[in-house]
This record gives structure tokens, C-alpha cells and sequence, in this order.
């Protein structure tokens, strides 16, 4: 068994660009509605209105994220035929052959990865661009990101160099799936259950 | 024909889809992809043969080729596309350089990554087509290319022989800014111009789009158009105040200024002030502070942070009196009425004998009086501090006041020149020495201000030099006849008041001919009489120009990725048959193609840069990376150094806070009521402006942000965007709460000028009382004359600034409802 992957994410880079978005459905050809990586923007805050004047309590950050290659993915765990199902690289893959659409593994995943493709019938996913790193390259998303904010790695090594904070609003509770996914909080980031913002971009994620 | 007949009737130059490898992966997730084919989801090339095989994966016929994102957003990325079969199927950025300052690799923005849908677009022109039903309807037919040249060259001929060739224009457009020879900006370095010069020249404009006020007013502040420092040198600041500067919007390359100014916040202690009417994307990714102010307000907080400076002593009182004219009242220049200093007008001492404190200054900006004392201290106390002004804050109806004042703060406090610190205008870069494709000489002299084009159409007779800022003649003779529309939205949708522009355009005794030059149905292209399908830059060779990139110079060598589309021709080819036409072909080509220009401006380049490797070795590198030998930019360091050796140009060779050649021109030029030039960076209330908003019809201040979803209008119909970034109105909750609508609601934003229709983004991202409709979404009026592109130019003013007379795009008022 190969050492897992997964992905590190520099919160505090991310300018909600969506380029990682982008180089992904260029690399795939993925039609508009599936997005195997996506962004989204979490917001809140309060103004005081004090006559003419007025004064912020604002915050926002950005949180880039695709499928997480979970230790205990729920999409597996759901899934009827067995088409979603981990490879010896611990990426959790998807059997185009067995999948039959029903789309219970999108049901179950906390972080949205699985996308249906409805021209197709079947789901698809973020297979951490397997092919690139056959080839000694980055995902897409990794080496697109103009602010250099996403990495890609044994997720041990990337725990030894960035810790293992995952718990990040407005991301589920890790326990649920353990992702392997290590975040380097926003400033203002919030701690998952402990949110006062919310999605700004729902529409879009 | 109609055009939507267009659309769908094949020509032998549409070839089916070709099938493309897909990955070598065991578990074909992209398979569903894979099985309909490149292209089908952009529905611009028909899949009339699903049935073929895959290819066995063995990628036949893929090619690597370097091409570039020629937009004008003041970054340019390399992309690198992948070709297989004739098809680009792919699109990387740049493989090269690494993560430090000055050998970065330059990653291409989202946009750049989506060019493949900006390529194989349903939007691309795919034949000459003329004019059938009217102006801006949409409705034309297919003729030959033969045809329209002729019609071309024919009514060239008659307007110059009727008119006279100031009757000819050439629209501002920046669709394609970069190249060499396909170069849409400046009009003036274009191969349109160099076609015009040979037969007697045309109308020439100044000032631009982007920096119409600035670019006006700078000068008479330094002399001349005044660089910054560029954004590789604040790693030696102790603050940075982003003024109205948004360039992980803008400037958004992760070669240029987004990855240098993230890179030097990570590699110092320097500090972030973003002030801006929203909380942009660049205040959440770099800022340690946010300062919310109203549009336009901007010189009004200058003059509340000067009280603050002078009352405590804080300015640089050495560097005033060395390096200024007009700071106080020892130091005014001749013919200056006493009590004309900028100190006189901050202390109440002035004309209209009130003192500018930051309670004054708090009830127009909206930042309250504490923060102001609180900023206008920091500010004075970092040493150095860069103070780096975008664009927007001029783009107002006192924008020229608005961009002097913020340069102004950097004298006040002794920034200017200095490491660390700046001069207060936009960033600098470092910049190759390169030559550029000659255009000749325009025998015309007349200029008129880029943003009064449809006045020169409308009103042209009237039109002076007092009244209406045309130079090189007392006033304007003929009007605009003829226009030529090269790669530019500014024909309609870029401009303000598009229901206006419409209506003056659809008159066709007014302008007679609009020939458009384009590779997309724009909504300026609709209002063309004969419309020129234009190659990509991936269908040519071309040598690209950079961006602005901190302490990194480069040039892209972009060349022909695939074959034209359809009946695509470049645009040199276009000039070179109508010249032909005109008998003027030998003047214009000088017996060249366009790679062979490409090769006399390169050696004429190689002269200037002697690292440059040769012709055929950038074509196969792609890419010429040098980094700034002298380090970081420094805005004005040699007069900082020595002023008496190195005077600036302006009258008194200092830095002129009080400009005598501003009083002049308040002496001298006629304006309309309201409007205001003034010797001092004063803040001056006007039309729309803040201290009308809040009540009546249309109570909200309107702004419209560079949006990340597009340049300008490029890219405003590639799907891929239109899902990650949709358009969307900002609205602040306290404002949306009021009018019950909530986020995603479809709401419609209007005024007296029009109305338009979008979905809302309430958020808390933006200051009370100030909507924000991103500007460049594609005009699309339904027949009630709602514009359901959510175009902001739908509700902007075609009324000029007093100086520069150019845009003011981000001074409206309008109101929003739910639709």
C-alpha cells in the first residue's frame, strides 16, 4: 500500500480566485454544474451605523476544496454497487462501469466531492489528478493556483510540516470522514460548530 | 440570413470534432467527458461523429505550443496549450521560473485558464457579415471577404472625400493588448492606424478608460505621468496603504502583483491598509486594516488626515519646503491668491473659510472622526510608507482631485522617492526595453478626449477647446463619420449610458459607418455595419509583451497554436486588402508578412536588449525572463536626490501642490454649473456624488468593480466563468434588509438612465448606502429595455469630469428592488 495523498491549503493566500476551479474543469472537460474542485467564500460580520458614520466588524475568507481522499468516506461507505471504492494510493476512485447515478455518495459527502455529470448518468470526481502525478506533475489545481496556496503530498509529511487542522468553518466536523486535508487557518478563520458567518457563495459551491 | 441562421449552417471549415485521448487512469472519471468529445459542451462545433473510435490513447499528433492572454488587465500570462488533432485541448500556465521575487513563475490567472472556452466559443464570428436589420439588432448577413473590403475602402474613400479625414475614428479598444502586430491598444500603435496614416490619418483621442482622470491630472502635480514604486519594494516599507488598489482582482497573475505583494507581506513585517468602499478580495487575503469610506470621497479624507498630520505636527514640513510649491503660504507660486495654500484650506484660512477637521471629513467619507486621527497617525508615523493608488477612486466626476490628493499624502509625509516609501500614483514595475511595430506619423493633429467620442458624433460643431478639452484645434470641425471598432467594447458597452449610445448609434444620417473588427458577438459588435471576423491570438504568431510584475521583466514569444476557425483572418491581413483597395498596400506592408515584422521589431529589440536569445530560440523557449539588474523601482529618486539638478517638469520644477496651470484653467475654460478644476487637491461635491445620496429616487451611490470574473468585457461569455464568478450586484445587509431582499434574490438595480437585472450578493463585504454592479457584463436589453446582462453601464452618466473630461463611471446614484 502506497503512502496516502492529499492536499495542504494555505487559508491565508486564497483570494477566492477560483483559478484551482478553473484549471480543474480545463484539465477534465467538465461541463458547467460539475465542479470537482470548488470555493467558497465564508463571510459575516456587523456594521454600527453612528449618524453619517459608520463602522465595520467585518470578516471573509476563502476556503478552496475538493475531494479529501477521506480515511472513512462516507461515499464508499453508502455506495450500493462498490464503483466508489479506494485505490492503493488511498484515492478514493469511482468505477465508471458499476456506477449506476444514483447518487447516494453525493448524498453522503459532507464536502460536496462527488459531482454528478446528468449527460452521463454517472458520478465523477476529483481523482487527485492521478495521471499528472504518474507523470511527476502536480494536480491541475495545485500547480494553477496563482497565489501558490494549495499542495499536494504524503499527507504525513504535509501534517509534519503544517500540522493537521481541518476543522475550519465552513467545513464539516473532520471526525465525520477524516479528510486528508491540512489548513492553514485564516486569520479570521472560525472553528468548525463555532461559526457567526455564513456561505456567501452558496449558488456557487 | 439572419445571424442565429449563421449559427447553425455548416461550412466546409467546420470539421467535426476530433476524438481526444483522454487520461492514461485506470478509473475513468473524466470517461463521461471523454465519451462526448472536446467541444461539446461549448456547442460551438457540431459532434458529427460521435461514433468514432477513441484513439488508443496514444496521444497521435499532440503538440505543445506557447501562447498568452492578451487582455488588458495589466497582468499578461504565458499559456502553455496542449494540441491534439488540430484542437487545443489543453491549457497549462508557465512551466518555468519559481516561487521567488523576480524569477517567479507567472501561473495565469483564472480567466487565462479558461481560454478555451473563450476560443471555441458558440459567440465566435465565423464569416464577414454585413449589416441587415438595424444598428445593434443583431440581424446581419454573410457576405464575401471581397465584398467587405470593398464596402470599406468605398466608404473610407467617400467620407474622407466628403469629410475630410478627421471624419474617421478609431474607438478605444483594449481586447487585444499585448501583441505586436494584433494589437488593438493604444489605437494609435495599431495596424488600423498605421493603415490610416498612409492615407491622410484620422481623428486622434487621449486619455483612456482606465486612467482618463489621473493620467489627466498627474501632471500637474509631477510634471509628468509619475511612476510608483513598484510592489517588490515593499518589503522595505513599515506600511502600505492600498488606496483604492485592488490587484488580486485586477492585476491578478500569479507572476505580477498578486503574487509579488502577497510574496513581500510574507517575506516582512509591513502592514496593509486596503481603502475602498468594499471589503475587496485583496483587503481579505492581504489586509491588516480596512477603511470603508463613500465613493468620491476620497479628498475630503485627504484633507481630514492633513488636519490630523498638521495639527500635531506629524507632516514633513522639510520635505514641503524643499521639495513643494503650495503647501502653505511661504510657499505659493506667483499670481496664487494669499490664503491658496493647502494648509490655509485644511485650517479654515481658505476660500470657503472651513476647516477641514476629521469631524468635517468624517460626515462626508463616513469614517468616523476617531479613525481618521488613528489613521492619519499611523500613516505619518510608519517611515517609510508606500501609499499606491488603483484606479477607481479617480474614475469618478472628481476624480482628478481625487488621484492628486492621494499623491499629495505622499509628500505631506515625505514618501516620495524614497525606498519603502512612493510617490503616491499606481505601482510601478520594471519593464523590458522593447520596440514596437511603427505606425507612421498621423498628419492629423486633433485629439479629442477618449470618453467624448459620441459627442463628437452628436454635437461635434460645438465642441471646443475651452468647453470640451479638444486640443490641437480651437474646436472640432467635422463630426465622427466613419469609426473603426477593433477589438473594443467601448462602442457600446464600455462607454457610459449605453441606453443613450444606443439611441445616437441606431441614427444612421449621424455616424455612417461602424466597421467592427472582433472574433466574438459583443454587444458592440451588434452595431456594426460590416463585421470582421478576427483570429484569437492562438490562430498567429505574435510577440507578446509583459505585465507589470515587480522586479521581472519578460516578453512571450506566443505563436500559432492552431489553424484560423471558420473564415477567420488576422487583422494585418484585413489592413493589407484594404489597403490594397485605398493604393496603398506597398506604404502599409513595406513588402512584409507578419512574421517578418515580428523579426524586424525583435532585432530592433535584440539592439536595446542585448540578453534577448535569438528569433528561432524564443519561439522554441517561449519565454524571455530578465530580472530588474537595479533591483526594486523607485518613483522619482532622481529628483528626490537632487531637485536642482533633476527638476520636475512642472512650472516651478517642484512637486506642485498648488498648480498655477490649474488656476488657468479655472480662469479660462467654461464649465458646466457644478463642475469645479481647482489649483488645490480640494474635495469638490458633485452631481451624484455623496452628499446627495440617502434620499429621493435614487438614494444609493453605485459603484462598478473590476470584477474577477473577466477583463473589462473579455471573457464575460465563457461559461466556466459565468459559473465560478456570476454576475452579481453587492448590496450591504443593512441596505438589502431594508428593501426585503436577500441573498441570490433576482433584483432589479435602475435610475432615470436605465434599469438593469441581476441576482444580489448581500453581503457585509461593502460600506452602507453603496451598491456595486461589476462592471464589463455584457449589455443585453430585452424589449422592455431591461438589460438582463446586468451591464453597469446601463445606468451611467455620459457627463465628463471638469479636467480630464473622462468617465465617470463610479459616480451614480440609483435605487434597487426586487425584480
Amino acid at each position: 500500500m502506497a503512502k496516502q495523498l492529499g492536499f495542504y491549503f494555505d487559508q491565508t493566500l486564497c483570494t477566492g480566485c477560483k483559478a484551482c476551479q478553473v484549471a480543474c474543469k480545463d484539465k477534465n472537460d467538465l461541463p458547467v454544474g460539475v465542479t470537482w474542485r470548488r470555493v467558497a467564500e465564508y463571510s459575516g460580520g456587523t456594521w454600527r451605523q453612528d449618524g453619517d458614520t459608520f463602522t465595520p466588524n467585518v470578516f471573509t475568507y476563502y476556503t478552496s476544496i475538493s475531494c479529501n481522499h477521506c480515511d472513512d468516506p462516507q461515499c464508499v461507505t453508502v455506495c450500493p454497487t462498490t464503483a466508489m471504492h479506494k485505490d492503493e494510493h488511498g484515492i478514493v476512485t469511482i468505477d465508471d462501469g458499476k456506477c449506476v447515478g444514483c447518487r447516494y455518495c453525493e448524498w453522503a459527502c459532507p464536502y460536496g466531492a462527488p459531482q454528478y455529470d446528468k449527460d452521463a448518468g454517472v458520478m465523477t470526481k476529483c481523482d487527485l489528478c492521478i495521471d499528472r502525478v504518474n507523470a511527476g506533475e502536480q494536480p491541475a489545481c495545485v500547480a494553477a493556483c496563482p497565489s501558490r496556496a494549495l499542495e499536494f503530498g504524503e499527507i504525513d509529511e504535509l501534517r509534519a510540516k503544517y500540522g493537521d487542522t481541518a476543522a475550519i468553518e465552513p467545513l464539516p466536523d473532520p471526525a465525520m470522514t477524516r479528510p486528508n486535508l491540512v489548513i492553514t487557518p485564516h486569520r479570521d478563520a472560525q472553528p468548525t460548530g463555532h461559526g457567526t458567518g455564513a456561505i456567501g457563495n452558496p449558488e456557487e459551491i | 440570413m439572419t445571424m442565429t441562421d449563421m449559427a447553425t449552417r455548416p461550412t466546409p471549415l467546420e470539421t467535426p470534432v476530433p476524438r481526444r485521448s483522454f487520461m492514461k487512469w485506470s478509473a475513468a472519471a473524466g470517461g463521461a467527458a471523454a465519451a462526448v468529445g472536446v467541444g461539446a459542451h461549448y456547442g460551438l462545433l457540431p459532434v458529427a461523429s460521435a461514433s468514432a473510435e477513441p484513439s488508443g490513447g496514444d496521444d497521435a499528433g499532440e503538440k505543445v505550443v506557447w501562447s498568452s492572454c492578451n487582455v488588458n488587465c495589466g497582468s499578461r500570462c504565458p499559456l502553455l496549450m496542449t494540441v491534439v488533432d488540430g484542437q487545443i485541448v489543453r491549457v497549462d500556465s508557465d512551466p518555468t521560473g519559481d516561487d521567488e521575487m523576480g524569477t517567479q513563475q507567472i501561473r495565469a490567472c483564472v480567466r487565462g485558464r479558461s481560454i478555451r472556452q473563450r476560443i471555441y466559443n458558440p459567440d465566435r464570428l465565423k464569416h464577414p457579415m454585413k449589416r441587415v436589420g438595424k444598428r445593434g439588432s443583431g440581424e446581419f448577413e454573410q457576405i464575401t471577404w471581397e465584398e467587405a473590403y470593398d464596402t470599406i475602402a468605398a466608404s473610407l474613400k467617400k467620407t474622407i472625400e466628403k469629410y475630410g479625414n478627421e471624419a474617421v475614428y478609431l474607438n478605444y479598444g483594449t481586447g487585444a493588448l499585448g501583441g505586436t502586430v494584433a494589437k488593438s491598444w493604444p489605437p494609435a500603435s495599431s495596424p488600423i492606424a498605421r493603415l490610416m496614416n498612409c492615407m491622410g490619418g484620422y481623428l486622434n483621442h487621449y486619455g483612456t478608460y482606465s486612467t482618463a482622470q489621473i493620467s489627466a491630472a498627474t501632471p500637474y502635480t509631477y510634471g509628468a505621468g509619475a511612476g510608483n514604486n513598484s510592489f517588490d519594494d515593499i518589503v522595505h516599507s513599515k506600511l502600505v496603504v492600498l488606496w483604492g488598489n485592488n490587484p488580486h482582482e485586477t492585476r491578478m497573475s500569479g507572476g505580477g502583483e498578486t503574487f509579488v505583494t502577497q510574496t513581500a507581506k510574507r517575506q516582512s513585517d509591513t502592514k496593509f491598509i486596503v481603502i475602498d468602499p468594499r471589503y475587496t478580495d485583496t483587503a481579505v487575503s492581504i489586509a491588516d486594516e480596512w477603511v470603508p469610506l463613500r465613493p468620491g470621497t476620497d479628498a475630503a479624507l485627504v484633507a481630514g488626515l492633513a488636519h490630523v498630520m498638521i495639527s500635531e505636527n506629524l507632516h514633513d514640513q522639510e520635505f514641503l519646503d524643499t521639495y513643494c510649491v503650495g503647501f502653505d503660504e511661504e510657499h505659493l507660486p506667483e499670481g496664487a491668491p494669499a490664503g491658496g495654500s493647502y494648509h490655509s484650506y485644511v485650517m479654515g484660512l481658505g476660500r470657503d473659510g472651513v476647516e477641514k477637521t476629521p469631524e468635517w471629513a468624517a460626515t462626508i467619507t463616513g469614517i468616523p472622526a476617531s479613525r481618521i486621527v488613528q489613521l492619519a497617525r499611523t500613516i505619518a508615523q510608519a517611515k517609510p510608507c508606500a501609499i499606491v493608488q488603483g484606479w477607481g477612486p479617480q474614475r469618478h466626476a472628481n476624480g482628478e482631485n481625487s488621484a492628486r490628493a492621494v499623491m499629495l499624502l505622499a509628500a505631506l509625509t515625505g514618501n516620495v522617492g524614497i525606498t519603502g516609501g512612493g510617490t503616491g500614483a499606481r505601482e510601478g514595475s520594471y519593464q523590458l526595453s522593447l520596440s514596437a511595430f511603427p505606425t507612421l506619423t498621423n498628419p492629423v493633429k486633433t485629439s479629442i478626449p477618449v470618453f467624448l467620442w459620441t459627442d463628437a458624433i452628436e454635437r461635434a460643431t460645438e465642441m471646443t477647446a475651452t468647453a470640451d478639452g479638444i486640443q490641437g484645434k480651437d474646436r472640432l470641425e467635422v463630426p465622427i463619420k466613419f469609426i473603426w471598432n477593433y477589438a473594443g467594447n467601448a462602442l457600446i458597452n464600455q462607454h457610459s449610458d449605453a441606453n443613450r449610445t444606443a439611441r445616437l448609434l441606431e441614427d444612421e444620417s449621424l455616424c455612417e459607418m461602424i466597421v467592427v473588427i472582433e472574433n466574438q458577438m459583443t454587444a458592440s459588435a451588434k452595431f456594426a455595419d460590416i463585421l470582421l471576423p478576427d483570429v484569437s491570438n492562438s490562430e498567429q504568431p505574435d510577440l507578446v509583451t509583459q505585465g507589470s510584475a515587480g522586479s521581472l521583466g519578460y516578453l512571450i514569444f506566443a505563436d500559432q497554436v492552431i489553424e484560423p476557425l471558420f473564415e477567420c483572418r488576422t487583422v494585418y491581413e484585413m489592413c493589407t486588402e484594404i489597403a490594397d483597395r485605398m493604393g496603398v498596400k506597398a506604404e502599409f506592408t513595406e513588402g512584409m508578412t507578419q512574421e517578418d515584422w515580428l523579426r524586424k521589431v525583435y532585432a530592433e529589440s535584440q539592439a536595446k536588449e542585448p540578453d534577448l536569445p535569438s528569433f528561432e530560440e524564443l519561439r522554441e523557449k517561449g519565454i524571455f525572463k530578465k530580472k530588474n539588474p537595479a533591483g526594486t523601482v523607485i518613483g522619482l529618486q532622481a529628483f528626490r536626490e537632487d531637485p536642482v539638478a533633476n527638476p520636475l517638469k512642472t512650472p516651478s520644477g517642484k512637486i506642485e501642490i498648488y498648480s498655477s496651470l490649474l488656476q488657468k484653467l479655472d480662469e479660462t475654460w467654461t464649465l458646466p454649473e457644478g463642475d469645479r478644476i481647482t489649483p488645490l487637491p480640494e474635495y469638490t461635491p458633485t452631481w451624484e456624488g455623496a452628499e446627495l445620496a440617502g434620499t429621493g429616487d435614487a438614494p444609493l451611490q453605485m459603484i462598478g468593480h473590476h470584477y474577477k470574473s473577466r477583463t473589462h468585457s473579455t471573457y464575460g461569455n465563457v461559461a466556466w466563468m459565468q459559473e465560478a464568478h456570476p454576475q452579481l450586484v453587492w448590496v450591504n445587509t443593512l441596505d438589502a434588509k431594508a428593501r426585503g431582499i436577500e441573498n441570490g434574490d433576482v433584483v432589479q438595480v435602475f435610475n432615470e438612465r436605465g434599469r438593469i437585472e441581476l441576482k444580489a450578493h448581500v453581503t457585509s463585504r461593502i460600506a452602507p448606502g453603496v451598491v456595486s454592479v461589476p462592471q464589463g457584463a455584457w449589455y443585453a436589453p430585452d424589449k422592455d429595455g431591461v438589460d438582463k446582462g446586468g451591464c453597469t453601464n446601463t445606468l451611467t452618466s455620459w457627463h465628463p469630469s471638469p479636467l480630464a473630461k473622462g468617465n465617470p463611471q463610479h459616480t451614480n446614484l440609483v435605487q434597487i428592488e426586487k425584480a
